[in-house]
């Protein structure tokens, strides 16, 4: 696991849910075939209502036209991140955007689990609500070792939860390689 | 202190003697289910991940029931139920329904009722989220990605989080104008869509102990909703009366302590509860039907795991019998088993499915159709500024397919007066 993620922020509500991250229509597409897992990244955020994508103001496109991967690679949302479906495609598609990590206020179960166990990206939760305190755009450290989140642009600094007990299968990169680390399997 | 059925179950799969709430614990799986979204990615991950030892941790315990998009031309959807069908082949799985055959059923999770696989006090895990609806059978279950469920197809493990418990419980017997829809929704707008995250919801009471399956079925499949790990109803006459001839496997029935620690306990009255409805785009946006009577709507959708159920066409049945809709109100069976009871169940000489033709509903094959919005040549799929009452669990934007559609959440009852009308109505105006 890195220690330090560096850069520009992309800020998103409460309740973003899954059909907003991939909407239902795109989960056909094979996850292993290049050509098509790429097509992840393209529809990312596609379901996010345009004028909550990238707030405080929206109206601003997670992926630009003709693109697969984000300019973004942070994500701040606010409760309740990723609720809704259990499709694994969510946390993928956002890795495939280029998504290393998720600070929100709280994370719904299955999204966490995911992003977690598939080693797809880090869910982060704040100690305070953020995404009011960060424009989409601003440039963003994360670090890891003492968990702080720092706002480059406007010299501001929050502190983040611990990431508690799954700490050990963030670390190994999933839970095949934690698994694997503990001779489990 | 005393343990809730939650509490016992897991502890009784991690082989443990105690179990706090909070902590981490590793859980032998009685049952893991998938269908043709999850499926073929989740047995790419087992391929890949353990290699040539690759081996299924017990055949009889894999249950795969294609469901989420079968009526399609759509090139990839069916190649996943090609991938679904050249995997059951090869690794000789006994428990696959694939559709076009004999053995197709629909919905996953009410086919696993139908086919005996809700096992009282076991832990089911399935690669969908509504998974928690066969908690109403007294058992632990619960939604997970592709990625754990290859790990349980490879181990016959995985981790969970013990969960506190909150405890819903109705009193007195449902009026004739309520669902278990009704409640359900009247708990999200209560607690909201993250009340119960990472937590369990044990619903129980005069009102839970007369229900039937169906309808316990409805209340456990939204735990997820309100972000809850698992719902469950504690197995009773009810439940075995169920499972009387679907199995012949020993359980054991767990309950909750008496002084089982719950972190919350709430009480209904069911007397005190109205129609209700969910207002886009959020399951917890709820306010009562009949302060939307001015809503026009433009489709009616009855369906789905949680509104796709004999009793939810009765309950509609009642209502349209001998009215006409006024829009386009689609009729989606969840399975095989209730398509054939619409023609089996009757009201006064009429089977369920005269009432629904002669009312101008239109019927459409069982699986999850639009409920999710499916593929684009999905029967019933919301288009443009569609606005849409449904039976189904879920209204976030565009989750019956257009973005700019409204989706409106009711029971079948309110769905079925509101196609009569054209406008949202409380379903008192026709009982």
């Amino acid at each position: 696991m890195k220690s330090k993620i560096i850069s520009r922020v992309f800020v998103l509500g409460d309740n973003v849910d899954t059909d907003q991250i991939i909407p239902a229509e795109y989960l056909v597409y094979s996850l292993t075939k290049p050509d098509e897992a790429k097509l992840y990244g393209k529809y990312a955020l596609s379901g996010v209502p345009f004028n909550e994508s990238g707030l405080p103001n929206g109206n601003i496109k997670f992926i630009e036209e003709n693109k697969f991967v984000s300019l973004h690679d942070i994500i701040i949302a606010g409760k309740n991140f990723g609720c809704g479906s259990s499709r694994e495609h969510a946390p993928f598609a956002l890795k495939m955007a280029g998504v290393q990590a998720i600070v929100a206020e709280s994370f719904a179960r299955i999204f966490y689990r995911n992003a977690v166990d598939g080693g797809f990206l880090i869910p982060i939760e704040s100690k305070f609500k953020i995404k009011d305190k960060i424009d989409t755009g601003n440039l963003i450290e994360i670090n890891l070792v003492s968990m702080r989140i720092d706002n480059i642009c406007k010299s501001t600094s929050f502190e983040l939860k611990d990431l508690g007990v799954v700490k050990p299968i963030i670390e190994a990169g999933g839970i095949f390689n934690y698994a694997k680390i503990n001779k489990m399997i | 202190m005393g343990r809730t059925i939650t509490e016992k179950i897991m502890a009784k799969s991690a082989g443990l003697a105690k179990i706090n709430p909070g902590e981490n614990i590793w859980l032998n799986v009685d049952i893991l289910m998938t269908h043709d979204v999850c499926g073929p990615p989740t047995f790419e991950i087992w391929e890949k991940e353990f290699g040539d030892s690759a081996k299924i941790w017990d055949e009889n315990k894999l249950v795969v029931i294609p469901d989420h998009y079968i009526f399609t031309k759509n090139t990839q959807a069916n190649r996943n139920l090609e991938l679904l069908k050249n995997f059951a082949e090869k690794y000789n799985l006994p428990n696959f329904y694939p559709p076009f055959t004999e053995k197709y059923k629909g919905v996953c999770h009410i086919a696993l009722a139908e086919e005996g696989y809700t096992i009282p006090g076991t832990v089911l895990f399935g690669t969908d989220s509504h998974t928690c609806t066969s908690g109403a059978f007294g058992l632990f279950s619960t939604g997970v990605g592709n990625t754990d469920a290859a790990f349980i197809l490879g181990t016959g493990k995985i981790w969970e989080r013990v969960p506190e418990s909150i405890q819903f419980i109705f009193e007195n017997k449902l009026p004739e104008y309520l669902t278990a829809k009704d409640l359900i929704l009247q708990i999200l707008s209560d607690i909201t869509t993250d009340g119960a995250t990472y937590q369990a919801m044990e619903f129980s009471g005069e009102t839970i102990s007369k229900m039937n399956m169906d309808e316990r079925m409805t209340l456990t499949n939204m735990a997820i909703e309100a972000g809850a790990i698992n719902g469950i109803i504690q197995a009773d006459d009810v439940t075995l009366n169920y499972l009387s001839g679907k199995t012949c496997k020993e359980f054991e029935i767990f309950t909750s302590d008496t002084n089982a620690k719950y972190k919350k306990v709430k009480i209904y009255d069911v007397y005190s509860i109205d129609p209700r409805v969910a207002k886009p785009h959020s399951p917890d946006n709820g306010e009562l039907a009949r302060n939307l009577k001015n809503v026009k709507i433009t489709k009616c959708y009855i369906g789905s795991c949680t509104g796709g159920k004999v009793t939810d066409f009765v309950n509609a049945a009642k209502i349209l019998k001998d009215k006409k809709v006024k829009v386009n109100t689609f009729i989606i069976p969840a399975t095989k088993r209730v398509e054939e009871s619409l023609i089996a169940e009757k009201i006064d000489d009429k089977s369920l499915k005269q009432i629904f033709i002669e009312s101008g509903c239109i019927l459409v094959s069982p699986s999850c159709g639009a409920c999710l919005g499916g593929t684009e040549d999905t029967i019933g799929r919301s288009v443009d500024n569609d606005i849409v009452i449904s039976t189904t669990n879920r209204n976030f934007p565009g989750r019956m397919g257009s973005k700019e559609a409204e989706i409106y959440l009711a029971s079948p009852l309110t769905v079925a007066a509101s196609a009569i009308t054209g406008k949202i109505t409380d379903p008192r105006d026709y009982l």
